[in-house]
């Protein structure tokens, strides 16, 4: 029965990932920039994963597991600004990038002394 | 004061590094930023200055430590990515104990950095008094505190050793 | 020639990164999803980075990629770290297949030391 799960999730993460790359999608982005095709494709498939992590936000067991979700989440954001930088050729996506992982870093840490039940002071 | 210097340095370098290819009013901006950033928070941030001084240590850290923990890096993923897509799921996870002789800030800081990153191990105490670290397995080959101590910390903390202490 | 392999260290980067959140959808306790997910999330990310550092060259956007690099290798296993000790004193329990647990034998030797 479990092999029999693991089947037809398979099926359907692959068949996705195939899609994503067979098919034209429309791309938001300049059409004359060098290796659009390639990069577009990237950043559905960085998107795939974000909505594999929003399901673990979504259906958490407990508070820990949206914790490490949120945590994950804010770095793979930085990649997926990195990839926006050289699809649209504009440097100042990689600045938002450095913010976001700052940002992501101060937040975990402070969820986790959230988690931990004390305060801020020790 | 040496440790407000060094810091001086180290955040002027990081200034630089961000706004590149830097002129002379960032560098007038930057030198006045950067001072008041060591004259702040200078003493927090490095407590043994004499350390940085050593050539020896960055040789041992760039030749030595780096290419070992790059590889055990990807080690580390290839061992995630082959648990994670077997049907079975091939985990027996667990907390160990281990020892360590380390007793610097910034040793047990990239040891327990170093450890995370290697393949199946993930630290999630550290006891500083004692010199004990507690370490989450993925995959317990052993119990005993010396046997995991010579499995997962002594290969890093060989070279640890010469680097921080 | 130098774009063609930032192009595969991107490739490579973005296959961590969906084998990580792989794994934190399929493990099945905290800790093992937190040690999956961060060294793949981790390693993932920064190859993407330096592949975009390859492609851009020693620009604005490059130098920057790569302290954004180093500054996450830095940071994610501290934030990991916390997690762990967070969630083990807010009393999330191992998964139960788990085999040994010495964390929670040391803090109840010391809580009933405590109690005397």
């Amino acid at each position: 029965m479990k092999i029999f799960r693991w089947f037809i999730g398979m099926i359907f993460l692959v068949g996705i990932v195939i899609l994503i790359i067979i098919r034209p999608f429309p791309f938001l982005f300049y059409p004359d920039l060098p290796y659009i095709n390639f990069l577009g494709r990237v950043l559905y498939i960085i998107i795939l994963a974000c909505i594999l992590c929003l399901y673990r936000v979504w259906r958490g067991p407990t508070g820990a597991d949206r914790i490490v979700a949120i945590d994950i989440l804010g770095i793979m954001i930085v990649g997926l600004c990195a990839v926006l930088t050289i699809s649209t050729g504009r440097s100042w996506y990689i600045d938002i990038g450095i913010a976001w992982a700052l940002q992501s870093f101060i937040c975990a840490l402070a969820l986790s002394k959230y988690l931990e039940g004390k305060g801020f002071d020790d | 004061m040496k440790s407000r210097i060094s810091m001086f340095f180290v955040a002027f370098i990081v200034w630089c590094l961000f706004n590149w290819v830097p002129d002379w009013q960032h560098l007038v901006i930057g030198g006045f930023v950067s001072a008041f950033v060591a004259f702040m928070v200078g003493d927090l941030f490095i407590t043994r200055p004499h350390v940085l001084m050593h050539p020896s240590r960055y040789w041992y850290f760039f030749v030595y430590y780096l290419p070992m923990f790059l590889w055990e890096c990807f080690k580390a993923n290839l061992d995630v990515a082959y648990r994670v897509l077997h049907p079975r799921l091939p985990i027996y996870p667990g907390i160990v104990k281990v020892r360590t002789k380390l007793t610097t800030d910034t040793a047990l800081t990239f040891l327990a950095n170093s450890i995370t990153l290697t393949p199946g191990t993930m630290s999630v105490d550290i006891d500083k008094d004692n010199g004990v670290l507690y370490i989450h397995w993925i995959d317990v080959k052993t119990k005993d505190v010396e046997s995991a101590t010579r499995i997962i910390v002594d290969r890093f903390e060989k070279v640890l050793k010469k680097i921080f202490d | 020639m130098i774009n063609i392999i930032g192009l595969i260290f991107i490739s490579i980067g973005l296959a961590f990164d969906v084998f990580g959140c792989l794994g934190l959808v399929r493990l099945p306790d905290v800790y093992c999803r937190l040690q999956a997910a961060t060294k793949c999330v981790t390693l993932g990310t920064c190859s993407i980075l330096f592949g975009t550092f390859l492609i851009v060259g020693f620009t604005a956007a490059g130098i920057k990629s790569l302290l954004c690099m180093i500054f996450l290798v830095l940071t994610a296993p501290v934030a990991a770290h916390a997690i762990a000790r967070g969630a083990h004193r807010a009393g999330v329990k191992l998964w139960e297949g788990s085999i040994v647990d010495k964390y929670a034998e040391d803090k109840e030797g010391e809580a009933q030391n405590r109690i005397k």
